[in-house]
């Protein structure tokens, strides 16, 4: 089959990025979106062109690297894939993909496809840690958990981190990854006890990250990957109003970005940040 | 590139300064502007049973000078509330995606949902227009407005086809408002469900804002077709 790819190239974070056509002809409808691009960047680099720069690791939907827009849908018109997992079949010969970054202030660009997302890393690092005993390996099941609960908390814990719930959300929120990080950890016993400051402290570097709110439309849900369910922002929403409401001792605690690579500010770098 | 995490706010934000917070705001106080609005009805339905007693409630709404205000002190401060936390998350959001899409598909959500920053100020316009008209009386096209005799005022104001108009499309988008918004709380305030339980709301949401906006708009309709005169 044949496509016409529109591809949104910039070269960098300070180009101001334009759409480019390209014809990809002898497209196997069994290739997935990012084979196809595979396909299109060996003609673009035969012809000398720089081919088109896209994130991707496992290309099995596990990891989270991969991600864009087609045609004004995160991760593409199938629903609970990514563009990994998203095979050309799906679409007629002749159509016309429009491929997009995702496009949020907290996910500045890079090149072309790819955009920072760090501002996730640092959600998940101001999380902190979970408290576990270490020593022997505990037996199996010494703590019970209903199935339920258990249920909730895998539901949640399947958050790959690709960014789509922000991409697809009109206010570029992150309530969604927030609440699948705070919910998962949260609902099970091993991390119950440091819910609090955790709650606090995801929350305000979501906060601080210049993410939009969520006005509960469903949008992100609607494109993630691992359909994630609304109520994990539910849940962030009562786990941050409980620990609002307690006095706490701990200073909620916000991360700062280390580099700033991706925007060329020239903040204060500390060489001796190890992470 | 300005669209970075450097001219952002570092310090951790309280909870009025979190968008989770002030979310928190806007649904307590819509919560209370949506019991207004069920006492509003039930007492406006009263003018189905004529001149006399419709009156008599109205009296007997300002039975006390200092509780009617402490009442309308309570609304107006949840009103104001509601409405500076629309427009700081609204100035939020505008800034959360400064580069806009080419191209963009909304997949799952419904229309209500999107249009909350439309039909929220339309219905501010609304009550500011129904104060003026049936509270103050500075508004009161058609004939005088008569201090004390509601039942004249409105069915005299619902008689001029543009109010009636302008009321029956504002109300619907308070409708609209609501159907998203009578769901849109429980996931604001933080109160966890699970999927069909999530369904449930919303299709209560749906329900409760169709009857307390059909039972709004029947008065002006029934003045429309003389059914009250
Ligand atoms: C009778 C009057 C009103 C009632 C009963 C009402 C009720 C509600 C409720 C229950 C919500 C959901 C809150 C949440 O998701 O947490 C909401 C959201 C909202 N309201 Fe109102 N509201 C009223 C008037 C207004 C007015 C006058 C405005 C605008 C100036 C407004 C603007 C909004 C907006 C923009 C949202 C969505 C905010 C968001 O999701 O971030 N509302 N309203
Ligand atoms: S490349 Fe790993 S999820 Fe797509």
């Amino acid at each position: 089959m044949k496509l016409k790819l529109k591809i949104w190239r910039q070269r960098n974070s300070s180009d101001k990025g334009k759409f480019a056509s390209y014809a990809v002809e002898n497209v196997n409808p069994e290739m997935s979106m990012l084979e196809c691009l595979d396909v299109l960047n060996e003609t673009l680099i035969e012809r000398g062109e720089e081919p088109v720069a896209f994130e991707h690791d496992c290309r099995e939907g596990i990891c989270g690297s991969c991600g864009f827009m087609i045609n004004g849908v995160a991760h593409g018109p199938e629903r609970a894939t990514t563009v990994c997992q998203l095979t050309m079949r799906h679409f007629k010969d002749g159509q016309e993909l429009v491929l997009e970054p995702w496009r949020a202030r907290a996910f500045p660009p890079l090149k072309d496809l790819v955009v920072d997302r760090r501002s996730f890393d640092r959600i998940i690092e101001a999380g902190g840690y979970v408290s576990v005993s270490t020593g022997n390996a505990p037996d199996g099941n010494t703590i019970p958990i209903g199935k339920d609960t258990a249920d909730h908390a895998m539901d949640a814990a399947a958050c790959i981190g690709c960014g789509a719930c922000v991409a697809a959300c009109p206010n570029a929120s992150s309530a969604l990854f927030t609440g699948a990080k705070i919910s998962h950890l949260g609902l099970l016993p091993q991390g119950q006890i440091e819910q609090d400051q955790r709650a606090l402290n995801m929350v305000a570097q979501m906060n601080i990250e210049g993410f939009g709110n969520c006005t509960n439309i469903g949008e992100c849900t609607g494109a993630c990957p691992k359909e994630i369910p609304l109520e994990v922002i539910a849940t962030m929403n009562r786990d941050y109003r409980r620990a609002s409401s307690k006095s706490h001792k701990n200073h909620v605690r916000s991360v700062r970005p280390m580099t700033e690579w991706s925007n060329g500010s020239k903040l204060d770098i500390d060489p001796h940040a190890t992470s | 590139m300005s669209a970075s995490a450097i001219d952002l706010q570092q310090r951790a934000p309280n909870f009025w300064q979190s968008t989770n917070g002030k979310k928190i705001v806007m649904a307590v106080t819509g919560f209370i502007l949506f019991l207004f609005l069920i006492g509003h009805l039930l007492g406006n339905l009263l003018v189905y049973a004529g001149p006399e007693r419709f009156n008599s409630y109205a009296e007997f709404l300002h039975f006390d000078g200092t509780l009617l205000w402490i009442a309308r002190s309570i609304l107006i401060i949840a009103v104001v509330l509601h409405i500076i936390a629309t427009v700081q998350l609204a100035v939020r959001n505008k800034k959360a995606r400064p580069v806009g899409y080419s191209r963009k598909k909304a997949i799952n959500s419904s229309y209500a949902s999107r249009t909350m920053y439309w039909s929220g100020p339309i219905v501010l316009a609304f009550v500011i227009f129904h104060l003026l008209e049936f509270t103050a009386g500075t508004i009161h096209p058609g004939t005088v407005f008569i201090p004390g005799d509601v039942y004249h005022n409105v069915v005299t104001g619902f008689q001029v086809w543009w109010v009636s108009a302008w009321y029956i499309i504002a109300l619907i988008l308070l409708g609209f408002h609501l159907r998203h918004g009578l769901w849109s709380m429980f996931q604001s305030f933080g109160v966890p469900h699970s999927l069909p339980r999530e369904r449930a709301n919303k299709r209560w949401a749906l329900v409760v804002a169709v009857i307390l906006i059909a039972g709004y708009i029947s008065i002006p309709i029934s003045v429309l077709t003389g059914l009250l005169k």
